[in-house]
């Protein structure tokens, strides 16, 4: 092949990536309806389910955005998103207080796992409540890993050191900084605690180096909840297509095929549908 | 390593057993980045030639920028096109958040710099005496800059494989402004970060292997090209 020739290939390339970059993209006049989530809630696969599913039935696109809940919730702020399925409710209230939210609804939970070395040598599996629980892990010689990442799941789990008057510190307690797959990962190689969401920890099969200490506290309970946004948070702002989605996610039959999701893959159910239910109810009033 | 052996058997599957979603990617990774490496050339290259014969005012400070380009990490490039594409953003009305084009756009700045500052170097290199050699042969401007090309041909072919192994292997742009969706903006690095999130490192790693795969087959193709040039010249 002569030089030239070389030369006409790569001027072809480049025509070509230059016509096919100034195509535009399709050109729907509303464009699809955005849906910031958080990671936790698209790794556990229940999004793929419910996406095709609202797109049929609604007729909007919608295409799913999974990034931390700290920015899920600042891109519904801003309005660059059409709804948020977060679940902090902390920093969903404070969304909701910035007057750019329609309801705020509850549509389902999962619950957190204490996980640890299945040996359990800081005796975590006999306390009797999760308090002691988290007195255990701190005095005891293993270490914790935290997410460390502004997660739904780190914010339960600061909230549980802080309900067990304990600052988390020290040696003992790292941060990892990941997302749930990798935390689980550090500790099973570190034979130390971590929470886990039930649904990531089936899905990473690790249960050769943890095991589930403590389970089942309506403390340990991760609260979904769907956000609406309006147009007062952006002049782009999708309201209808938000609004839809809010509306079809805490339906009765979208309900129902919410609390069967998992039962193939791990045989038991990694969500509990939980529309028009009270929130303080399921905490315990927390 | 047991992840590793059984990443190895996973890509072998997706690859040979025809995975429809994983093949649905990988030519989207394909399309996307080689459209981005096509746009960092055909920006690039003039680019660079300028640096290596041009003699202007400022060369050097342009130089240090294509320099210090080859390292511009790609979540900035990705934060910046985002905050630009945002619907409140100056760019916001063209709706490219999320879509393939904004990742061509996003992978073509990080391949430019890294285009001109190669090729810069590579065409400075046979500058000096070439052009003294095309003045005594009283050849044009126009044909100088033809025959430096032609002459250049070999290092230029490694400069446009550079490039494209710049913006195939990101992730921190393609996942900022393509927003990993499924069946339009996910590509392999996104596919392989979301595997890994989810704890399934041997899939994550299967999607890395499938990449590699990939880089291998479009730089043994450029490889041949440059190789054989190489051998027909002499």
């Amino acid at each position: 092949m002569d030089p030239p020739t070389v030369w006409r290939l790569l001027g072809s390339v480049a025509v070509v990536a230059l016509a096919v970059a100034c195509t535009p993209a399709d050109g729907t006049d509303a464009g699809p309806v955005i849906l910031a989530t958080t990671t936790s809630t698209d790794d556990s696969g229940l999004l793929d389910v419910l996406v095709p599913r609202f797109e049929q039935e609604t007729g909007f696109r919608l295409d799913v955005i999974a990034v931390g809940s700290g920015q899920a919730i600042e891109l519904g702020r801003r309005g660059e998103a059409d709804v948020v399925l977060a679940h902090s409710p902390d920093a969903e209230r404070q969304l909701v207080a910035t007057g750019v939210t329609g309801d705020r609804e509850l549509v389902m939970y999962n619950d957190v796992v204490v996980l640890g070395p299945g040996d359990d040598p800081s005796q975590v599996g006999p306390a009797t409540a999760l308090t002691e629980v988290m007195q255990r892990v701190a005095t005891g010689e293993a270490a914790f890993i935290s997410r460390g990442d502004d997660s739904g799941t780190h914010a339960l789990e600061l909230s549980l050191w802080e309900q067990a008057g304990i600052e988390p510190s020290g040696q003992g307690y790292r941060e990892a900084g990941q997302g749930m797959g990798a935390t689980l990962q550090i500790a099973a190689e570190a034979e130390a605690y971590t929470l886990s969401d039930r649904g990531t920890w089936l899905a990473t099969e690790l249960q050769d180096g943890l095991a589930i200490l403590y389970e089942g506290d309506p403390a340990l309970f991760n609260l979904y909840h769907v956000i609406p946004i309006t147009d007062a948070a952006g002049d782009r702002v999708n309201e209808d297509g938000g609004q839809a989605f809010a509306d079809w996610i805490v339906a009765d039959d979208i309900q129902a095929s919410i609390g069967r999701f998992g039962m193939d893959a791990y045989g038991q159910a990694l969500f509990v549908p939980a529309a028009g239910r009270d929130a303080g109810d399921l905490r315990g009033g927390g | 390593m047991e992840v590793v052996i059984e990443a190895i058997e996973g890509a072998w599957q997706l690859l040979v057993g025809r995975d429809e979603v994983t093949y649905e990617v990988l030519w989207r990774s394909l399309r996307i980045s080689l459209s981005a490496t096509g746009i960092a050339l055909a920006l690039g290259l003039p680019v660079g030639l300028g640096l290596a014969v041009g003699r202007f005012r400022g060369r050097r400070t342009l130089y240090t920028l294509a320099n210090t380009g080859m390292g511009l990490p790609p979540i900035v490039v990705g934060l910046v096109l985002t905050v630009l594409l945002w619907r409140s953003g100056p760019l916001g009305g063209l709706r490219l958040l999320y879509t393939p084009t904004a990742m061509v756009i996003a992978q073509a700045a990080i391949a430019t710099p890294v285009v001109i500052a190669l090729s810069a170097a590579a065409l400075q290199q046979i500058d000096e005496e070439f052009r003294l050699q095309m003045r005594g042969i009283g050849a044009s401007r126009l044909r100088s800059l033809w025959e430096l090309g032609r002459e250049a041909h070999l290092p230029l072919l490694a400069v446009a494989m550079a490039g494209f192994g710049a913006a195939i292997s990101e992730v921190g742009a393609a996942l900022m402004v393509g927003g990993n969706l499924q069946g339009e903006t996910r590509v392999l690095t996104t596919a392989a970060v979301r595997e890994a999130s989810r704890g399934r490192f041997a899939a994550a790693l299967a999607f890395g292997f499938v990449l590699l795969a990939l880089a291998l087959l479009v730089n043994l193709t450029l490889t041949t090209l440059q190789q054989r040039d190489r051998t027909t010249r002499r």
